[in-house]
């Protein structure tokens, strides 16, 4: 019953990108097709759901023991650097395939604040170590979801007439803004 | 390019929130008031000017295979400073912020100047750049923040303009962010084209 509640508020209630305003450049910047915005979330899954676990065991295995908390944004972030990286190259040896679908996309996630958003979230909200993995693939699922809800928009409003101004970055954000109204929907379920 | 064009550059012509949209997830994040803007705004400023003038300093020394490595720590190390400096002086502030704050290190905008220019310019130019760029995101912040409060709570830094029961609460609470900014960017570029 627990991990149901983790995983329909990560997913709905409080979705990362449109209730939390996680992850908004890949959200604004790769979602004007929809196939890239499948590629984008499934690469984000991978690293989110490794980066979480690692940092969960970093925090409560080396940085708490030895009351270093403060080392927590210099730790984390070097920590999905380095494993952005090694999965990069164990992706290109160990299966090429899924590198060339994912393989563009990685470069990106280190700067996506959605990975050391949910990494640290995950600390201040004290999970257990599978309740962390738990809520890392909800939210990233919930990134996922929100990306190719926006990209389908988005392909219909590169079809539609808009005024001069409008066109671009205001009607993306305005759509979006629109989505986050019908998330909200969502609210009081948990 | 003198030091005043590189101001107003930074500052207007090519403002972070508003042309090169880079650092969106604070800006729609806490800009619920303005003064939360405001506070985002000059912690970035600070962190933007610092790592700024670091890296200009020792770039040079920095061989170019661990190069944006390098200049992450360096911009973490800043960001638990201002961290651990609200924590202790603006606890209220601070809460707000939330998570926010340590997401500074994942601002595309710190590490984009520090990798763009301050890695290739001298220590002044670095200064100045950091110092518009942070200034022109500190106004976009500030300003989002205003029209959301304005029209959500009907107050303006903090202050009661008119009865909270006429403002639209829709403005306040995640949505609005997106379209309170969309409409802002497309005023902003009439403005700039007028």
């Amino acid at each position: 019953m627990e991990f149901i509640v983790i995983i329909i508020s990560a997913i709905f209630v409080n979705n990362v990108v449109l209730m939390q305003f996680l992850g908004i450049c890949p959200f604004l910047g790769v979602s004007k097709k929809v196939e890239t915005a499948v590629g984008m979330t499934g690469a984000v899954t991978f690293v989110m759901v490794l980066a979480t676990i690692v940092t969960y065991l970093i925090q409560n295995y080396i940085l708490n023991p030895y009351n270093i908390g403060f080392m927590q944004t210099i730790t984390f972030i070097l920590v999905i650097a380095s494993l952005v990286q090694l999965v990069e190259i164990m992706l290109k040896k160990v299966s090429p395939a899924l590198y060339q679908a994912l393989g563009v996309f990685l470069p990106l996630i280190t700067t996506n604040c959605a990975i050391l958003g949910v990494a640290i979230m995950t600390i201040q909200k004290d999970y257990s170590l599978v309740e962390a993995v738990v809520f890392s693939a909800a939210s990233a699922v919930g990134f996922g979801l929100a990306l190719v809800l926006f990209a389908g928009l988005r392909e219909h409003l590169d079809l539609v007439e808009l005024p001069k101004g409008m066109k671009g970055a205001p009607a993306a954000l305005i759509v979006a803004g629109l989505l986050a109204m019908a998330f909200m929907g969502f609210s009081g379920i948990v | 390019m003198t030091n005043k064009e590189i101001f107003l550059r930074g500052f207007f012509k090519e403002n972070a929130v508003f042309t090169l949209l880079l650092g969106m997830c604070p800006a729609l994040g806490v800009t619920s008031s303005a003064i939360n803007g405001l506070g985002m705004g000059l912690a970035t400023t600070f962190v933007l000017i610092m790592s700024n003038i670091v890296i200009s300093l020792v770039s040079s020394q920095i061989p170019d295979k661990v190069k944006i490595p390098s200049f992450i720590v360096i911009i973490a190390s800043f960001v638990t400073m201002v961290d651990l400096i609200m924590a202790g002086y603006a606890p209220a502030l601070h809460e707000q912020l939330g998570v926010f704050i340590p997401l500074i290190v994942v601002n595309c905008l710190v590490l984009g100047r520090a990798e763009a220019f301050a890695s290739k310019n001298k220590l002044v130019p670095s200064i100045i750049d950091g110092a518009s760029m942070g200034l022109g995101f500190s106004m976009a912040l500030t300003m989002l923040g205003a029209v959301r409060e304005f029209f959500g709570a009907g107050k303006m830094f903090g202050i009661t303009l008119y009865s909270e029961n006429y403002g639209m609460l829709i403005f306040v609470l995640a949505p609005g962010a997106f379209i309170a900014l969309g409409y802002l960017i497309a005023f902003i570029d009439k403005l700039r084209k007028a």
